[in-house]
């Protein structure tokens, strides 16, 4: 089966769902979709022995060749790993959502397509090896994610983290974009892997610092990592399946993902070692800080999920460090790309678990607060030991595999104190204090996440309704992570080998030739207290303390102000954009028709009498004329007395008659010309007009007596002289000087050989200039679509109050 | 006071055909001679606004019970059909072929992918007019 195709496959899938959803409506339509996924996975598992030797698979969809565009699904140990996440996660949510999502009361097509629309993006983005198909897959990561969050787009705060969490991701993507073209400008090339394969030479180039940073800022944006952060928390307003799925499990580890992938060829600047690792561990911070102020459940999750990006995104920062030490696969700085990789895994595993957990709490108990939520304890058993076991291997506890992890990433943020390039000396002691800092308020935050909601006393009368076990199908996808969690802690080394070690020797080729070439023993116990064990020990005495003392301090955290914020200055940016844009075209949009015509109509001669002196176009030529007939000087002291006949017209009514001779009399004029089509067409459309004229002659407003002062009618006898001149200037230029052999000539030869017709104006119109043809009439069934929305669908005041509940 | 209008509603009826029929000749006469789906289109719809003038558009939505939006709709896919179908024949988009047949009845006669694309052009034009007057006529 060709990998490209694997990747539409959810695409073509999603085609059917509308009609499942319609025909079999008794049957769950989750159950159809679950398939996808899981056909998937289980293809993809059949790939790990491949990647398991360094190998790679490549598979090419040409999309448009001249341009040299085609959709690349490039198979290696990164991109394999990411595709088991989105398939397998993916299996899981699906399931979840089955018992999640009512049947009857949502509208699950619409669910469903999104979901499979974003599997699709997903795949493309890991897969893609040409950087154009990675963008428009990372955009429509982003559309979906919007999709999916407005589910419920009756809500405001719904269409709100919408529209925030699409507006900051898509500025990223567009950066992002930027970047791309800079290093195809740089490396005549848009493969990702043809640019690896000659970075020592980008290094050099004068726009590599700019592609670096503009692609950080498509990851930090799509990563949620500080500044850029505010948008994940408003995600939450999506269905909890998607937080689940997108909001922590795959979609906000596309920007992990593309600085993975972008390793080889950044690692050597200083630029991007610091930018990434800072900025990963200052969101570490920030985010394990602030997930102890929220009160929503899946609040304290979304700071949660923005703090463990930043761990991996600073993980990857120092796994680029290995670049410049002699012989790093060896030393200590070989832990770094590989802690990266496994507590991704891990976190994809206990936070997956822990959102389900999340929704679990909300469906059962129908509130998500955690200041009414408590002694869930015995009520919801197997939910509580499945959100003990995710929050523990957040909290680094040992028994579960986040301990594992985390316990590298110290030993990694160790490691650079012992990094000496790029003034790290100097600063490289801020890493491992900041990280233990946040990995205290990470140990607090899991505890109260857990505890919280599962210990303390029972308060039955806060809950909207009675607290439950959930139904049993609801707990199979957590309880699967949960297992996943502990088995994982048990064979780390397996683990290891088949999914971490090919990834990792993606993103460090510079230090492995193969996966096999990567030592990293994991193990729990290293028969001594090191430092990273110690400094373990030390965040779980000092976290236990405080989390015990939580309730006095936690107040503290109202003292930070909520009007200079992040997601403050988001709302004035958007407030002011929207607002200015508003008051600008309200300067020249006056809603009369009169206005538009005058700016015009205006422009129109100033561009093109401007263009007739600028080039000394103007040329007045009387030779070569047909005498003028007695017919014509009938017709044309017709066509000015219809014209006066208009202007001077008391009633509306005489004004529409004398417009209609108006055109019949230049009617007459194309047949003294010769030209039949012209003079039907002329015919029939002023026969149509007039008609039309007056069926909307009711309608038209009685003559106001503003149109009657004079200033009004002097600027509009201005501009209408003004067009009148600029086109017979035009119409005598033109008549003038031949610049270019009229195209007649061409026509008149082809007409019958190559086009088959004996009508040079309709064949003209049907197949010289198809194209012109088949857009004016899609223009024209636009027009008639938007007038049949202006008359029909006018919304009177009381349809217009839906729209915005 | 009625206004008396037999006389407008006698020749209506007679006229209507004549343009129709006209419009017809128009609309196949195109690729030889003066005519095509444009104008063809254009008479048919003044034909419809005719007996809309004579009688009124409810009777004239029951005589010729069209959805006039849903007739554009046909018309663009029948002309984007066209154009789409040369690259089935791996030519460029919009290639239109053409040949003489001797057809029974007609004699030896052209037959031109381009009259399907100018019927789609015709459907466009009928539809788009029909759905604007009807429209602006039923709004009171």
């Amino acid at each position: 089966m060709s990998l490209v195709f694997l990747i539409f496959l959810p695409l073509i899938a999603a085609l059917f769902i509308p009609l499942l959803f319609k025909k079999l409506g008794r049957i769950h339509t989750g159950w159809f979709v679950l398939i996808v996924p899981v056909v998937l996975f289980i293809y993809y598992l059949t790939l790990l022995p491949t990647t398991l030797e360094g190998g790679t698979l490549v598979s090419e969809l040409s999309w448009i060749p001249s341009i040299d565009l085609a959709i690349v699904a490039y198979i290696d140990g990164l991109s394999l790993l990411f595709s088991l996440l989105i398939s397998g996660i993916g299996a899981l949510v699906v399931l979840y959502s089955i018992f999640y999502l009512d049947k009857k009361r949502e509208q699950l097509h619409n669910f469903y397509v999104y979901l499979l629309m974003f599997m699709t993006a997903m795949l493309g983005v890991v897969q893609s090896d040409h950087m154009i198909s990675l963008y428009l897959f990372w955009e429509l990561t982003s559309i979906s994610s919007f999709l999916l969050i407005g589910y419920w787009y009756t809500r405001d705060r719904s269409r709100f983290g919408a529209l925030k969490s699409m507006m900051i991701t898509v500025f990223g993507g567009l950066m992002m974009l930027g970047g791309f073209v800079l290093l195809s400008i740089m490396g005549n090339t848009y493969s990702i892997r043809e640019l690896i394969s000659q970075a020592p030479e980008l290094a050099t180039h004068e726009f590599f610092v700019w592609a670096l940073v503009l692609i950080l800022l498509g990851a930090f944006t799509k990563s949620a990592q500080f500044p850029f952060y505010i948008w994940l928390p408003d995600a939450m307003e999506a269905p909890t399946p998607v937080s689940a799925y997108l909001h922590s499990a795959t979609m906000v580890k596309a920007g992990l993902y593309l600085v993975a992938r972008f390793t080889p060829i950044f690692a050597v600047s200083g630029t991007w070692i610091w930018l990434v690792t800072g900025v990963g561990l200052f969101t570490l911070f920030w985010g394990s800080f602030f997930a102890l102020k929220q009160k929503d459940l899946k609040g304290i999750l979304a700071f949660s999920t923005v703090s463990q990006l930043g761990l991996i995104m600073s993980l990857l920062g120092a796994s680029a460090m290995g670049f410049h030490v002699d012989n790093a696969a060896e030393t200590v700085f070989k832990y770094a790309g590989f802690a990266a990789i496994f507590h991704l895994v891990n976190h994809a595993v206990f936070k997956g678990s822990l959102f389900m957990i999340a929704g679990i709490v909300d469906h059962e108990t129908g509130t998500r607060d955690i200041r009414k939520l408590g002694g869930l304890m015995s009520l919801m058993p197997i939910s509580f030991t499945i959100a003990m076991i995710g929050s523990f291997s957040m909290a680094g506890i040992p028994l579960f595999g986040g301990f594992l992890s985390k316990e590298m990433f110290l030993t990694a943020m160790l490691a650079i104190t012992e990094f000496d390039l790029f003034s790290m000396d100097v600063w490289g002691l801020l890493f491992p204090v900041v990280a233990w800092i946040a990995s205290v308020f990470t140990f607090i935050y899991s505890f109260y996440f857990v505890f919280h909601t599962f210990a303390g006393k029972h308060k039955p009368e806060e809950l909207p309704k009675k607290a439950h076990e959930a139904p049993i199908g609801m707990l199979i996808s957590p309880a699967i992570l949960a297992v996943l969690v502990i088995t994982i802690f048990f064979i780390p080394n397996f683990v290891g080998k088949w999914i971490v070690n090919p990834a990792v020797a993606a993103i460090q080729p510079f230090l492995y030739d193969s996966p096999s070439d990567v030592h990293v023993h994991v193990a729990a116990w290293h028969g001594s207290i090191t430092p990273e064990l110690a400094m373990t020990i030390g965040i779980f005495i000092i976290g236990g303390l405080m989390f015990w003392t939580l309730r006095k301090w936690q107040r503290s955290y109202d003292a930070f102000p909520d009007k200079v914020s992040l997601n403050r200055l988001y709302d004035n940016l958007m407030y002011l954009s929207d607002g200015g844009a508003n008051r600008f075209s309200a300067v020249y949009m006056t809603g009369f028709i009169r206005s538009y015509l005058v700016y015009m109509f205006g422009f129109f001669i100033l561009i093109v009498l401007s263009t007739l002196v600028l080039n000394e176009a103007f040329a007045f030529d009387l030779s070569d004329l047909a005498p003028i007939g007695f017919y014509e000087i009938v017709i044309v002291l017709a066509l000015v007395g219809g014209t006066i006949t208009i202007l001077a017209a008391k009633s509306r009514l005489t004004a529409i008659i004398a417009l209609g001779a108006v055109g019949y009399s230049v009617a007459l004029f194309f047949v003294i010309f010769r030209a039949p089509d012209l003079a039907l067409t002329q015919l029939v459309i002023e026969t149509i007009s007039v008609a039309l004229f007056l069926l909307a002659f009711y309608h038209l407003p009685k003559s106001s007596k503003k149109e009657e002062r004079i200033r009004f009618k002097v600027g509009n006898g201005l501009i209408a002289l003004g067009v009148g001149v600029t086109m017979t200037l035009v119409a005598l230029s033109a008549h003038s000087q031949k610049i270019l052999p009229s195209i007649s000539e061409y026509y008149k030869e082809t007409v019958y050989s190559e086009a088959g017709g004996g009508n040079i104006v309709n064949v003209i119109l049907v197949d010289y200039r198809g194209f012109d043809t088949l857009f004016e009439i899609t223009v024209l069934g636009i027009a008639g679509i938007g007038i049949i929305t202006m008359i029909k669908l006018r919304l009177t005041k009381k349809e217009g109050q839906h729209e915005n509940k | 006071m009625r206004t008396n209008d037999v006389m407008l509603k006698t020749v209506t009826k007679v006229v209507t055909f004549i343009i129709l029929m006209f419009a017809v000749h128009i609309f196949f006469a195109g690729h030889y001679t003066p005519g095509g789906g444009f104008v063809g289109g254009l008479l048919t719809a003044s034909a419809i606004v005719l007996l809309m003038l004579a009688f009124d558009i409810e009777t004239v939505k029951k005589i010729i019970p069209v959805n006039y939006v849903m007739l554009t709709a046909i018309g663009l896919l029948i002309a984007v059909a066209t154009a789409g179908a040369s690259i089935f024949f791996n030519v460029p988009f919009f290639t239109h072929a053409y040949d003489y047949f001797d057809l029974p009845l007609f004699g030896k006669t052209s037959l031109h992918s381009a009259a399907l694309f100018d019927l789609g052009v015709y459907l466009v034009v009928v539809g788009v007019t029909m759905t604007i007057i009807q429209t602006i006529g039923e709004d009171e």
